[in-house]
């Protein structure tokens, strides 16, 4: 088993930022920290397109690997083993890290740089002696200077020598909080999780919101969100989800607004409930999963109408993709198998037969205008239930529940 | 009571017969409800593939429940080839199969398809340079049995199933009913698409078992409903025998440091056994799996020592439980081209991860005491 001591982070995209350059970095570093919590310390070296993490428990650097690798911010990241001076040491702890990444012909190249220029051999006779000792040892290496599988990195300081033969793919985009942030519209449908990450990875802070019509709606509907919420929190740690009490006002549009207009009229008094909350905490934008003619509510003339009862950006990451791939992405970040459930929401449930396509923000205002739906919003925003979700809170609590079964 | 015919059945686990209990009355709902009760039967399905799958380290979607051995490779068999005539109708197993997947093959005859049946040497090994030469651009299915159930031959699954998928473009299905928990086996390493285990092997419970089904793959489903299980296999699904499963599974598997000492004890076991010049060994020597023991004493019938064993609260078996109530001499042991005489005689001994020396000890002096008179009595041909 190899000891890591150390793992090398490479920024990415943060690294083209000029003068924000220390915010991004400072960012990146506190959400490192906060995503190994119950794991031992680390101390982090930051420089300006790298960062070291240094570990104190060598033998936790898989858990840390594995945690690192859904942080945003991160281009790519290796794990590092520290060896002495000693070129008999440097050669046999090289070629055990390569040996463990090989399976089947494998290209292979070495990468040596000597910092500490009191090291005798130079970088080229570095590459020679442990390249040439790797290559014969480890069996199916190719050597190949182009784009190698595993390039072996050996960097010689006056510390030590680091070592490191494997890069994994970090999750790109940005630290989360350095984007502000924006509350998201969460339905428990396919859509407003993907809408929900593609945000984060601009590194922008999530609250979610979602309405709740009990007993048009059930509780597992409920839960069934509080499981989306918690897997976005893979991401950013923790989701605050703010689940508000809808029914009445629902009830009340059936009532006042005609038939093929209270699904226009529904998404308009979300969009104010959700402009309030956002008021509220802070926040700067609101995001929601709509995509382009997906459904009547999400046709231009449909947006323009709803979008009329605020100013507040509103935001629309899915505005212009494909169903298909929508789906490809909530299978990676996993929130496919949880929206597919089969619970109806709000929206689902009092959807008109046929709902305009093409609505009239002048009559929906006008059909509005009979009732007095802003003290109902008003009451809606007092009655707001706030839930703290973690990658694990969900899950967690049936795990324990039932964990004596197996 | 001493058991030893564990290859027949094990006798559950103590924890799973609690978490069968305890699923049956509390969990009691049909996965497919909506309301609380089916969700939390469904959750604790969902669970328990995901430890079956972690277990066996595969996928949870590649997990698909059924109710034992014998649907797994009935549905392994039959569905793959049903749903795979298009590619080709060539099928290949071995002589020394269970009757679950010999049999099954024999209904494919029937139905057209072409079978080429392995043949096997004295300790019941096939040869894969065979396998190799058998294989066709129509062959579209592979089965072999891990761990033989009545003599405890290892088959080489791994190399089986390199040759395999480096030959053709057929499935690989592996028996592995026997073999788990007592002999390792990965599956992605050895190239299995279909793979199959029964919990009653391993201390859970009658009824269930499941089939590995590598992703991607066309199944034919065998029992028309409601789509359960993906639709490969309806039925409301038995939540609380998976979960007793899962457990069993999790149980047998922390096991697995016992697996020397049980090769320890089979190796003194068939030392003393074959010390005496009248008994001879049907199980492979070298190789062989750590928990099976078949041996035979040419001229004295297996049930004659099952019984006079009985007398002493001994359990054993002649050869498989499942053909041990015919007369005949084994498919197996008659595929191994043992001396005639052999296999009317045999008994198999099989362990389980709990089987104790002291066990064994009580055992050799039962057999000294009431097997040798018997013994003394065969007329020497």
């Amino acid at each position: 088993m190899i000891q890591y001591e150390r793992i090398l982070i490479r920024y990415g995209e943060i690294s083209t930022k000029g003068k924000n350059r220390h915010r991004f970095i400072d960012q990146l570093k506190r959400n490192i920290k906060q995503s190994l919590s119950g794991l031992s310390p680390v101390h982090i070296e930051a420089g300006r397109d790298r960062m070291h993490l240094v570990l104190e428990n060598h033998s936790e650097a898989e858990q840390v690997l594995k945690r690192i690798e859904p942080i945003f911010g991160i281009q790519s990241f290796s794990p590092v083993v520290k060896t002495s001076k000693d070129l008999d040491e440097i050669k046999s702890a090289s070629t055990v890290l390569v040996a463990e990444l090989v399976d089947g012909p494998t290209t292979f190249k070495i990468a040596a740089r000597r910092a500490d220029k009191s090291f005798p051999l130079e970088t080229n006779e570095l590459n020679r002696e442990v390249g040439s000792h790797v290559m014969q040892t480890v069996d199916q290496l190719i050597i190949e200077m182009k784009k190698p599988t595993i390039e072996l990195t050996v960097e010689v300081r006056e510390e030590g020598v680091y070592l490191s033969a494997e890069t994994i793919q970090g999750a790109g985009g940005m630290p989360i909080g350095t984007g502000n942030k924006a509350v998201l519209m969460l339905s428990g449908g396919l859509d407003s999780p993907v809408a929900g990450y593609y945000m984060l990875k601009r590194g922008v802070q999530i609250e979610a919101i979602h309405f709740h019509s009990p007993p048009y709606t059930s509780v597992q509907a409920k839960e069934k969100v509080m499981r989306l919420a918690s897997k976005l929190a893979c991401f950013s740690g923790m989701v605050r989800l703010h689940i508000v009490p809808f029914t009445a006002i629902q009830q009340a549009i059936h009532q006042q607004v005609p038939e093929n207009y209270t699904m226009t009229s529904t998404r308009r008094m979300m969009l104010k409930i959700a402009d309030q909350i956002v008021e509220k905490i802070g926040a700067r934008a609101i995001i929601t999963g709509e995509s382009l003619g997906q459904v009547a509510s999400q046709t231009l003339e449909s947006m323009q109408a709803i979008n009329a009862v605020t100013s507040t950006p509103v935001l629309r990451p899915l505005i212009a993709m494909d169903k298909t791939d929508i789906i490809e992405v909530a299978k990676k970040i996993d929130t496919y198998d949880v929206s597919i459930l089969p619970y109806e929401d709000c929206c689902t449930i009092f959807t008109p037969t046929a709902p305009k396509t093409k609505p009239k923000l002048e009559k929906v205002a006008f059909y509005e205008s009979f009732l007095d739906f802003d003290t109902m919003i008003t009451e809606a925003v007092e009655g707001v239930e706030v839930i703290d979700l973690t990658p694990d809170s969900v899950d967690q609590k049936k795990d324990d529940e039932l964990s004596h079964l197996f | 009571m001493i058991y030893l015919d564990n290859s027949a059945t094990t006798r559950p686990y103590e924890e799973v017969l609690s978490s069968f209990l305890t699923v049956s009355q509390e969990f009691f709902g049909n996965p497919s409800s909506l309301h609380q009760l089916g969700e939390k039967a469904s959750s604790l399905l969902e669970k328990s593939r995901e430890q079956a799958a972690s277990i066996l380290e595969v996928d949870r979607e590649e997990i698909l429940f059924t109710s034992g051995g014998t649907e797994s490779n009935n549905l392994a068999i039959k569905g793959i080839a049903r749903a795979n005539r298009h590619r080709g109708n060539h099928i290949i197993t071995t002589a020394v199969e269970h009757p679950s997947v010999y049999n099954a093959v024999l209904q494919l005859k029937d139905e057209g398809f072409d079978i080429t049946i392995l043949p096997v040497d004295r300790n019941g090994m096939i040869d894969t340079e065979y396998l190799k030469n058998a294989l066709t651009q129509k062959t579209i299915l592979v089965s072999i049995m891990h761990v033989n159930n009545e003599v405890g031959t290892v088959q080489p699954i791994k190399e089986a199933g390199a040759i395999i998928k480096e030959y053709s473009r057929a499935f690989f299905h592996v028996d592995h009913i026997q073999g788990f928990g007592k002999v390792p086996l990965n599956i992605r390493q050895a190239k299995i698409d279909l793979l199959s285990l029964s919990a009653h092997k391993f201390h859970g419970l009658k009824g269930t078992g499941l089939l590995f089904i590598k992703k991607g793959l066309l199944l034919r489903e065998e029992l028309a409903g409601g789509d359960q299980e993906a639709a490969k296999r309806s039925g409301t699904e038995n939540v609380a025998g998976i979960v007793s499963m899962a457990k069993a599974m999790r149980m047998t598997v922390e096991q697995a440091h016992r697996i020397p000492a049980l090769s320890a004890l089979r190796q003194q076991l068939i030392k003393t056994l074959t010390s005496h010049k009248k008994v001879t060994l049907v199980s492979p020597m070298e190789n062989g799996a750590p928990h099976i023991i078949c041996v035979s004493v040419p001229g004295l019938r297996g049930e004659v020592i099952v019984q006079a064993l009985q007398k002493e609260s001994i359990y054993l078996s002649t050869t498989s439980a499942c053909s041990s109530k015919k007369q005949t001499i084994s498919r197996t042991i008659e595929a191994m081209a043992c001396p005639s005489p052999t296999g009317k005689g045999s008994v198999r001994i099989s362990f389980s991860l709990s089987t104790t020396a002291k066990e064994i000890e009580m055992l050799m002096e039962a057999w000294n005491r009431t097997i040798l008179p018997l013994m003394e009595v065969i007329k020497s041909s």
